[in-house]
């Protein structure tokens, strides 16, 4: 299908984003990458009557550390994160997500803004950006705040952005020494939207488990961090009573919806089964 | 506000102007206004990959971009690479390999492949499957595609 007739600005500065959203409302959307709003757009489950495109805003562009923050601009464009030296050296989590978000085309022009932006339940980047405690800058004309990760997604497709706030950037702590990452996740074709999957990052302090994080998408209305599995990891050692219990307790942690892919508790049985070899994946 | 924009690009070597609704997608600016009718539309919704087409370099969804943001962008279509003689080989091996049936997926095949041997000129087949995993076809089973990128990677490195 075709979208519904719209006009679009190409911004040039962020003032005039925040002019336009202001008079604009609900009735503009700011258009990044456009990967996934373009096709909501073309199926009509949205239809703006301004599109505010950001894509020439190129300082938002920019992936950069001060060696403890990695610092990625709202508008780096997924290949370009993919491909970056510093974001695998300090972020290692993300690096091996990237691969799995969409198709090589798509990550051609899809930013890592966006992503996190649109916050669809199944998409990588919302939970990669949980595991990592990271923190997203979110600016509008009356200044910019930051909001963790964890208070960011609020529901489906739900965030914290105020009306007339833009995402501008993401910060993230660098893996710290000793700690660990393990990405996995199952679909139906290579870079299409995950059925369930998981980023996890903590440590091994001998043979047990300190500090887990693990992150699911496809498994809730939002990205999910997993407490209750991590807590039954935490301080116990990598055996099968352990794995066992963590699997168990995601039950209490998760909530997937029933889809297309299936029934609620079959996302339920793989998630528990993608737990397991993820850890493997993560003590090895 | 104006539902129209007026855009300025280069496509397939020759700089082209309109004026066309906002909403106009890249691949339906091609294939309409200037009347380029390889890039095929499937989805349009970004899954199929049958309107990939190149903008600046890279392989892009023509349906997930708006003509509008391709102003003043150097645009090169299926036509364009073809004429170019620079897939010349990728298009051969897809015929005598039988990698082409209806051949509705065929040009985003094309210049998918064209891009994968421009970043990794000696793919693996898994990796060759992998970076055409955008790209639907419907009739081959994707063997003989894999077949005929990998016969002119080999051919390329000599």
């Amino acid at each position: 299908m075709k979208p519904a007739p719209f006009a679009y600005v190409r911004a040039e500065t962020l003032e005039q984003v925040f002019a336009l959203l202001d008079q604009h409302g609900d009735d503009a959307r700011i258009l990044a990458g456009g990967q996934s709003l373009m096709a909501t757009l073309n199926m009509r489950l949205s239809a703006p009557t301004v599109l505010i495109d950001i894509t020439g805003l190129s300082d938002l562009a920019h992936i950069s550390t001060d060696g403890t923050t990695l610092r990625i601009g709202a508008l780096a464009r997924h290949n370009q994160v993919m491909e970056s030296a510093e974001v695998r050296e300090l972020a290692p989590l993300i690096s091996a997500a990237m691969p799995h978000v969409a198709h090589h085309a798509i990550r051609n022009r899809g930013t890592f803004g966006g992503s996190i932006a649109f916050a669809d339940p199944a998409a990588e980047l919302p939970a990669v950006a949980r595991a990592l405690n990271a923190s997203l800058v979110l600016q509008s004309h009356t200044g910019t705040r930051t909001v963790h990760a964890n208070d960011f997604f609020l529901g489906l497709f739900e965030t914290a952005l105020e009306p007339g706030e833009v995402l501008v950037g993401a910060e993230i702590p660098a893996i710290a020494d000793g700690e660990r990452t393990a990405f996995m996740e199952l679909a139906r074709r290579h870079g299409d939207y995950a059925i369930v999957g998981l980023a996890v990052q903590g440590r091994l302090d001998g043979d047990s488990f300190a500090d887990m994080r693990l992150s699911f998408f496809g498994a809730g209305d939002r990205p999910m961090l997993a407490e209750n599995a991590a807590a039954a990891l935490n301080g116990r050692a990598n055996k099968e009573a352990t794995l066992k219990a963590a699997q168990d307790a995601l039950d209490d942690d998760l909530d997937p919806m029933a889809d297309l892919n299936g029934p609620a508790e079959m996302k339920m049985h793989l998630a528990r089964v993608l737990t397991k070899r993820a850890l493997a994946q993560f003590a090895a | 506000m104006d539902q129209n924009v007026d855009i300025t690009l280069t496509v397939n070597g020759q700089q082209v102007s309109r004026r066309i609704p906002a909403r106009t997608s890249l691949v339906d600016f091609v294939r309409y206004e200037l009347e380029l009718t390889g890039s095929h539309v499937g989805c349009e919704h970004g899954v199929c990959g049958a309107c990939t087409i190149r903008v600046d370099g890279q392989i892009v969804r023509g349906c997930l971009t708006l003509a509008a943001q391709a102003d003043g962008a150097v645009v090169e279509t299926i036509e364009g690479r073809s004429d170019s003689g620079e897939i010349a080989d990728l298009q051969q091996a897809f015929h005598e390999r039988n990698a082409v049936q209806c051949g509705f997926c065929t040009p985003g095949m094309l210049l998918t492949a064209e891009e994968l041997l421009a970043k990794n000129p000696k793919p693996s087949r898994d990796e060759i499957r992998e970076f055409i995993s955008g790209n639907y076809c419907r009739c081959t089973g994707y063997q003989a595609i894999v077949d005929a990128i990998e016969r002119v990677a080999t051919e390329r490195n000599g």
